[in-house]
This record gives C-alpha cells, sequence and structure tokens, in this order.
C-alpha cells in the first residue's frame, strides 16, 4: 500500500491545463440561450416523491410476548414498529460495521507502519465491540417479538448510505488516513444514532434496553475517540505539522 | 390454461408506444414484494435484451428486413427498460446479483422437470449446479463484504450451499458445445425451455460483466471476473443446443413465440397487481408483434407459421421453489463433468479443460477464497458466532 498521497500529475483541475482552458472557458460564447423545459428536473422529482411509497414495511411480531407488547404499546398510542425499524436499522450498521473492520485490519496489517497509539489489537477490540452490539441488538429484536434476521425499511436505507464507506474503504488504493476517515464518518454516525435510539427506547418506557444501549454508547464514543486521536496524529505526521 | 395462437389479437405494432414516465415507474420494494416477482423482472428484462441482440444481429445479416427489425426493436427496447428499472436501486448489485442466482437456478430447475429431451434436461441440470454453487459464493461474499444476509432477497425460497465448485466450472471452450436439437422434430417445449434459458445466462454474463468492475474490493473484482467467465460458458452452452440450421425468420418467429409464452407465464403468476398490468400490457404487445411476424414469416417463407409453432402454447414454466429437485440434483450430479458434448463422470474429465482450468486457478481461485469455510447462517455468520450468552 503507498503510505501517503503524494505531489503528482493530477489533471482534473482546470489548472492543470493552461492552454486548453483558455479554450474551454470560451466555450460559453457557443452556447445558445434556451428557455426552460416544459417541465423541470425539480417537478419530476416532486412527482415522483409524491407518489413514492416507503421502501418497504415492518414485519409483524411473530410471538404472542411480542403481539402483546405491541398491543399494549398501541393502546398508550405508541407505534411499536417505529422502535423494531429503528433497532433493525442499528443492528444492520453494527453488523455492516463488523465488516468495515475487518477490512481496516487488513489495511493497517499492510501498513508500513501506524500512527501513535493505534495497533492492530485495537481496532480488533473495536471491531469485537461491533460484534457484541450486533448480538445485543439482535436478542433486543428478540426479546420484543421481532425477526432479527428481518430486512426493515430504515436497515434498508441504511444500507444504501453505508455503500459509499465499503467502497471507501475496501479500495486498496485508499491509503491508512483515508481508511481512518472513514471509520470516523461510522462512528460519529454510530454514537449520535445510539443517543436517539436510547431516547426512543426510554419513550417507549424500554428502559432496561435503554440501559444496555447507554453502555454500548458509552463504547461507541470511545471507538469515536479513539480513531479520531489516530487519524489526527496520522494527519500531523502526513502534513509534518505539530498541533 | 394453454394459450391459443390460432386467432392472435395483441395491440398492432405501430400502436406500441411510451412516454419516458411509463418507463420509469416506481420500483418494486425490495422487502414486500414476493422475491419471485424480482425474479420474473430479471427474466423478462434478460429475454428482451436477447429479443435486441438478435435483433441486431438479424440486421447485420439481412438487408431487406432492417425496416421491420428496427420498428420492433425499438418496442423491444423499451420493454426492457420499463421492466429493468423496476429493480430499485435499493439493491446493492451484490444483492441484485443474488436474484440474478436465484433467477438461473429456479427457473432452470423448474424448465429441467419439464424438459422432454432427456440430454437437454440434463443439459439444464448440468448448469443448474454450476449457478448454484455461484449463488453460495455471492452469498459469502455479500455476508462478508457488506455484513448482508442473502436470505433477504431469496425470502427461504433458495437454498445457499455449495453446488458443483466454480473452480472446476472452468472449461476449454470445446467442452462447453453441446449437441444442437433438430429443429423439425423437436418439441415445442425444447425449443421455448432453450431459448429462455440462454437469455437468461447471456443477461446475466451481461450483468457481471458491468457490474464487476464497480467494485472496489479487489476479491470481489476476482470473483465477477471468475464467475461472469462461467456465465459466458453457459451462453455458449444453451446457444449450442439451438438448431444452427434454422433460417433467420425461424428464429425472429420463435422468439417472439418465447417471449410470448413467458409474458403469459408472468400474467398467470404474478402477485403484484400493478406488475401484473404491465406484464399484460407486454403480453398484449408480443401478441402484436408475434401476430406481424408471422404475416412476414408467410410472405417471406411462404410457409404456414402455425406449422412450427403449433396451434396452442404449451403451460408455463411455474415460478415456484424447486427446492428438493436440487437438493437431489446435487446429491446424484455434483461431481458430473462435461467432455466435448456428453456428460462424464469427474474422473473422465477433459484433458483440455484440466489444463485451462489448472492455469486460470495458478495464481488462486476467487471463489474459494471468498467462501473459505463459509456456511450460511440466518442473519449472516456474524449471527453464529457471535450469540450473546443467556
Amino acid at each position: 500500500m503507498q503510505p501517503e498521497i503524494t505531489l503528482g500529475k493530477n489533471r482534473t483541475g482546470i489548472k492543470a491545463s493552461p492552454f486548453d482552458a483558455a479554450e474551454l472557458r470560451e466555450q460559453q460564447g457557443h452556447q445558445l440561450t434556451v428557455g426552460r423545459p416544459a417541465i423541470t428536473a425539480e417537478q419530476l422529482r416532486m412527482e415522483y416523491t409524491q407518489e413514492a411509497e416507503a421502501v418497504g414495511s415492518v414485519p409483524p411480531p411473530t410471538n404472542v410476548r411480542g403481539m402483546v407488547g405491541a398491543t399494549a404499546q398501541a393502546l398508550a398510542g405508541h407505534r411499536m414498529h417505529i422502535l423494531l425499524d429503528k433497532l433493525a436499522e442499528r443492528l444492520a450498521y453494527e453488523r455492516s460495521g463488523v465488516r468495515l473492520y475487518d477490512s481496516m485490519l487488513v489495511k493497517a496489517a499492510g501498513a508500513e507502519r501506524l500512527p501513535a497509539d493505534m495497533t492492530i489489537e485495537a481496532l480488533q477490540e473495536i471491531r469485537d465491540d461491533e460484534a457484541a452490539h450486533f448480538a445485543l441488538l439482535a436478542e433486543s429484536i428478540e426479546k420484543l417479538g421481532g425477526d432479527p434476521t428481518a430486512m426493515t425499511p430504515c436497515a434498508d436505507i441504511q444500507g444504501v448510505q453505508g455503500m459509499g464507506l465499503f467502497q471507501a474503504m475496501n479500495d486498496p488504493r485508499a491509503t491508512l488516513a483515508q481508511g481512518l476517515e472513514t471509520l470516523l464518518a461510522a462512528e460519529l454516525i454510530d454514537a449520535a444514532s445510539w443517543e436517539l435510539l436510547i431516547e426512543l427506547a426510554q419513550g417507549f418506557g424500554q428502559d432496561e434496553l435503554a440501559n444496555e444501549f447507554t453502555q454500548a454508547l458509552a463504547n461507541e464514543q470511545r471507538h469515536e475517540a479513539r480513531v479520531r486521536t489516530w487519524l489526527a496524529a496520522e494527519l500531523q505526521l502526513l502534513a509534518r505539522v505539530h498541533h | 390454461m394453454a394459450l391459443s395462437l390460432t386467432d392472435i389479437q395483441g395491440t398492432p405494432v405501430d400502436r406500441q408506444r411510451f412516454t419516458w414516465r411509463e418507463l420509469v415507474q416506481a420500483p418494486i420494494s425490495k422487502l414486500d414484494d414476493d422475491a419471485f416477482t424480482r425474479v420474473r423482472i430479471i427474466l423478462m428484462n434478460g429475454l428482451e435484451l436477447e429479443a435486441n441482440r438478435f435483433s441486431h444481429m438479424a440486421a447485420r445479416m439481412n438487408r431487406d428486413l432492417r425496416g421491420e427489425l428496427a420498428r420492433i426493436r425499438r418496442v423491444e427496447q423499451h420493454q426492457a427498460t420499463a421492466i429493468n428499472w423496476l429493480i430499485g436501486a435499493d439493491h446493492s448489485p451484490l444483492e441484485t446479483t443474488i436474484a440474478y442466482e436465484q433467477v438461473a437456478i429456479e427457473v432452470t430447475a423448474a424448465v429441467a422437470q419439464r424438459e422432454p429431451d432427456e440430454y437437454l434436461a440434463q443439459t439444464y441440470r448440468f448448469g443448474l449446479l454450476e449457478d448454484f454453487d455461484h449463488m453460495y459464493r455471492y452469498s459469502a461474499m455479500l455476508d462478508r463484504l457488506e455484513g448482508k444476509d442473502a436470505n433477504n432477497i431469496l425470502q427461504c425460497y433458495t437454498d445457499i450451499l455449495p453446488g458443483r465448485p466454480t473452480m472446476v466450472e472452468h472449461r476449454h471452450p470445446d467442452d462447453d458445445l453441446r449437441t444442437p436439437m433438430d429443429a423439425r422434430t423437436a418439441h415445442p417445449l425444447s425449443k421455448l425451455h432453450a431459448l429462455t434459458i440462454m437469455s437468461a445466462e447471456q443477461q446475466t454474463h451481461n450483468y457481471y460483466m458491468n457490474i464487476g468492475p464497480l467494485f472496489t474490493d479487489p476479491v470481489a473484482r476476482l470473483l465477477y471476473a471468475e464467475i461472469a467467465s462461467i456465465e459466458e460458458q453457459h451462453t455458449t452452452q444453451y446457444e449450442s443446443i439451438i438448431d444452427p440450421d434454422q433460417t433467420w425468420m425461424e428464429q425472429w418467429l420463435m422468439h417472439e413465440l418465447m417471449e410470448v409464452y413467458n409474458y403469459y407465464g408472468c400474467v398467470q403468476q404474478e402477485t403484484n397487481p400493478r406488475i401484473k398490468a404491465l406484464w399484460e400490457r407486454f403480453l398484449d404487445y408480443e401478441l402484436g408483434q408475434l401476430k406481424h411476424v408471422m404475416e412476414l414469416f408467410k410472405q417471406i417463407e411462404r410457409r404456414d407459421p402455425l406449422e412450427l409453432i403449433g396451434e396452442s402454447l404449451p403451460d408455463p414454466i411455474p415460478f415456484a421453489s424447486q427446492r428438493d429437485f436440487v437438493r437431489d440434483v446435487l446429491t446424484r450430479e455434483v461431481d458430473l463433468r462435461a467432455r466435448g458434448t456428453e456428460y462424464v463422470p469427474m474422473e473422465e474429465d477433459s484433458e483440455l479443460s484440466i489444463a485451462y482450468r489448472d492455469h486460470m486457478n495458478s495464481q488462486g481461485s476467487p471463489t474459494e477464497a471468498v467462501a473459505d469455510g463459509y456456511v450460511y447462517r440466518p442473519g449472516t455468520e456474524l449471527a453464529a458466532l457471535h450469540k450473546r450468552a443467556a
């Protein structure tokens, strides 16, 4: 793996082509002005948005306790399936997060050097924490009568979001720093989402879950802090600056 | 129920048209729609793209047919778009790949059981076990790369197990060519089956060739490179069972018939009412196209097209889980190999193919690497590894 980014022949910016750029700027003089289309892109998007249904639904509880729980919540005006949807989203995130860390472990193992305080063992620890969080969420969903193998609407959309993280991390050309940036993005989303999930669980009176999730949140905040520290150290080293 | 071909109506070709909004409809739900709705969409897109490919090849070799071909081809282009765009982009490319392999497994298995010719049935069973193995490899990739569960796509209809290992599926081209049927004597179902499965495999090949390089992960890139090569082999295999002595018009007629046959099957079995309405519209269009090509056939070949296509279509291919059949074939035939046009036990494998695959695999086998120790578990293999203590 190339350890760091260097100066080179990047051709993408306009200043890389001093002669052709001048000709490119002239093109505006060749463009005819036409009126706006009868139907604009915004209008087209609005039509699709207004007509669209959700990507799918949450499956109903599969056992009596779950059904009873859901009914009790519904009688109180609460919509249990919203909690199940968010739990499934978090589960999908943690499960994918394990794979993100698996990929980072490969990157770190191949690096010539790691920034200060960053070790393979520390990365592995975070990875194992994510796996434990996944197991916690699977158990939580089961307790509420849900199916932890189901992909719910929020889990689906979260999966789409996550594709960018995977693509960035899995590129063998992505440097260690770029890998850490990707992890930091993942951890920031993770920590914020756990906070919101705790509030939601408390709103449903699921205090036992909220307590367990509070411990998970504390873990995630430690992950975020560690990854941020590693990234900061790596960037300072690369830039040869000192904070 | 058989569809009669003796008094076809359908929409006249010159009234078959669309607006862009009609081509880009709301996609199906990845979560709520039945997996077989997705299977039908992938299959029918494949058939329409084969119609496009055939039509272009025919146009290159038949000056006088170009206008007729182009007019129908334009409609089929738009049918293909309307159908393929029903797959929402919340399907990751790997998830769509899982769906493609489900098509290959379930439709080929259904065909294999209904195929009247034993040699052709063996051909379908042979390919089936290879696509079955691809499903296992891609499921491992989806699990280990994206942390997702392939069964979210498969909906428990299709097993995830090793089939004939992909690493031994690589054959010398001479060992992919089979004995073609004789169109003059072949059972009508045989002809419909061959065109259907060839089209499906061809589109699978196209799809993998397009998306393989979109992955950044090198193992994913390697995996698609390897499996795309097998799909090219499968396309060659299924193409080779089709009678090459048919005229261009005969082949065109059979293509339109095959499309009618499969749209009819979709209409009969579709559970989503909105999608069923689309299949009904396109069945109507295909009947109009078939009627038009039958007329052309009469004019050009001075023959009655009903002699070729019969007076009614057979019952459609069933869209349903073929799990029991697949498991049975797996037990009995996983160790078969191909030697020239014949299927042989492993011990008689072709020296040409052995040499070919040994070289291809000499720097590692992506399909072996990706599925290293992989056992499918609901909720992904992490669910098995990380069960919390009670």
